[in-house]
């Protein structure tokens, strides 16, 4: 919990939360996958780990020096890796995201949050999904929320990241009874309800991964 | 799991290096995972489709002279991303623009719609059609709306007859959302596919029971239902399509497709029994397929396809076409 709090986020602080996502996504791709195999098509987890792998080689080969291009060089990575509606949707996120935040070598809780909904707002304009639909919007948005008002209130950048990570985690939760309207799931009907939704879950990933790396900054 | 692969992960770069060498006439592009007709013809209009992996002869068995110009392949059963169908475009526009033939899945959709913005931006003039057409999916606003499955094969080929004779963007998207609008299918799965990455069936389905309208990619259709003889599943199929839509007084080109694990003479067996109930119900058919055009991996099952055609679509479906899957006339 060193947890240094001088209220940015650098783009060091970005790299680890794309290393932290990695790291999630490969201990969690056999879940992401058995949650998608109850629901969609048994990818999920192959899929975006595939990403996040190319994302961190990516990283490591040719880091960027800015976030902007981070964030869109992570974009590229997963678009061009993931396939499927996931690489299209978490594409759109880190590429609206860097559209926002520009050439800067960081940001403040307010930029970031900024940044965070403009990503959000990137996904449901792409995928046309509303919060409700069952889809990883039901994630994103309450945490982007959760985050804008955290920011909106001066609190501490760590503190608004915890969250926005509860808040996407109570989304995620909020699936379970839903009946998705969008994706492969829709198909399902009624007998999709009572599970979890695997993009949820890999958005509040997400969400959780940048939280902790940003907490475990020291210095 | 039996397959013959040698690693999960290799499944599709192995089958692109079979294409290539099974096909010298077909460029491969074993990064970009494109297959393409090697010289692509000056001033056509090009065409270009693309989706998962898993569902062969589509895409990729179908290019070639008189029908597409390249296939973008995905991961198994995953759509392939817009760096992949932006390079395809690339490679195959020859300034007559490009047409996109997407079948319906929201992962398809996205990605040809960020691939269609990329190629605008490079200067290549693109439109899209969708193909929708599995009456096993009610049209809902409340869901991802209808799959697309074989109407697919029509549209390429016959959108690609008229690419061939010259026709311009506008008039093969003209003929080609022509195609799609008036094509139905369903399907019918006796077991679930395996994917090679998964390793285990995709849902279980016990020995007695069929999945009646699944989808290509086992997705569940409108009933589990118990296994009965082929001529009551036939009669399902026919009731589902022609129910959907008017199949009578007009030509109709009909297919009956394997999904992969379903012997060809149990696919015949089939289509006779669709041929006498088609007849029987004042449907004439004027073209027919029989055999694995749109595959499901290993899945033993078929789907039926009904295309309402007119002259003019029968014209292009009869013209000449030279590709892995289709060929005649030539």
């Amino acid at each position: 919990m060193a947890g240094s709090d001088d209220g940015r986020v650098t783009v060091d602080d970005i790299v680890a939360w794309m290393l932290r996502f990695d790291e999630r996504i490969a201990a969690e791709a056999g879940r992401l996958t058995a949650l998608d195999s109850a629901i969609g098509d048994a990818d999920h987890g192959t899929n975006i780990a595939r990403g996040t792998g190319a994302v961190r080689k990516r990283l490591a080969d040719d880091p960027p020096d800015d976030a902007g291009a981070l964030l869109k060089s992570s974009g590229m990575a997963i678009v061009s890796t993931v396939g499927g509606a996931s690489g299209s949707l978490y594409g759109t996120l880190f590429l609206e995201m860097a559209r926002s935040v520009g050439p800067t070598p960081e940001l403040d809780t307010a930029e970031l949050a900024d940044a965070f909904r403009a990503g959000v707002a990137g996904v449901v304009a792409r995928g046309r999904a509303e919060p409700g639909d069952k889809t990883m919007v039901d994630a994103l948005q309450p945490a982007a929320d959760a985050l804008s008002a955290a920011a909106a209130g001066g609190r501490p950048i760590v503190e608004s990241l915890r969250e926005a990570a509860a808040a996407a985690a109570l989304g995620r939760d909020a699936t379970i009874p839903l009946v998705a309207r969008k994706g492969r799931a829709s198909y399902l009907g009624e007998r999709g309800a009572d599970h979890l939704d695997p993009g949820a879950t890999s958005a509040a990933i997400l969400v959780q991964a940048l939280a902790d790396a940003r907490s475990e900054r020291v210095g | 799991m039996k397959k013959l692969i040698d690693a999960p992960s290799e499944v599709l770069a192995g089958a692109l290096q079979g294409v290539a060498a099974a096909h010298p006439e077909l460029a491969v592009d074993f990064a970009g995972r494109v297959v393409a007709r090697a010289t692509p013809k000056p001033g056509k209009v090009a065409l270009i489709s693309g989706g998962g992996s898993g569902h062969e002869p589509l895409h990729s068995g179908f290019v070639g002279p008189g029908m597409l110009d390249a296939a973008c392949a995905g991961e198994v059963f995953t759509s392939p991303t817009p760096d992949q169908m932006l390079a395809a475009a690339q490679a195959v526009s020859t300034g007559a623009g490009a047409l996109f033939i997407v079948k319906n899945y929201t992962g398809d959709v996205l990605n040809f719609e960020m691939a269609a913005e990329l190629a605008e931006a490079e200067g290549i003039a693109v439109k899209t059609v969708l193909v929708a057409d599995d009456v096993a999916v009610e049209d809902s606003t409340w869901t991802a709306g209808r799959r697309g499955v074989g109407t697919t094969v029509f549209v390429e080929k016959i959108a690609g007859g008229a690419a061939e004779e010259g026709a311009d963007l506008d008039a093969v998207h003209a003929v080609a959302t022509r195609v799609a609008a008036n094509g139905r299918s369903m399907g019918v799965a006796l077991t679930s596919a395996t994917l090679p990455s998964v390793g285990t069936p995709s849902f279980d389905l016990p020995d007695d029971e069929i999945e009646m309208g699944v989808g290509i990619h086992g997705e569940p259709g409108r009933t589990r239902a118990p296994l009965v003889p082929a001529s009551e599943i036939a009669e399902t199929l026919v009731s589902a399509i022609l129910a959907d839509h008017d199949f009578t007084g007009a030509p109709v080109i009909a297919m009956l497709s394997g999904l992969g694990g379903t012997p060809l003479i149990e696919l015949y067996l089939m289509y006779g029994a669709v041929a006498s109930l088609l007849e029987q119900r004042g449907v004439t058919v004027a073209r027919v397929l029989v055999g694995d055009y749109i595959t499901s991996l290993d899945m033993a099952g078929c789907s039926l396809t009904l295309l309402r055609a007119d002259d003019e679509m029968l014209r292009l479906w009869d013209a000449p076409v030279s590709t892995a899957a289709l060929r005649w006339g030539v």
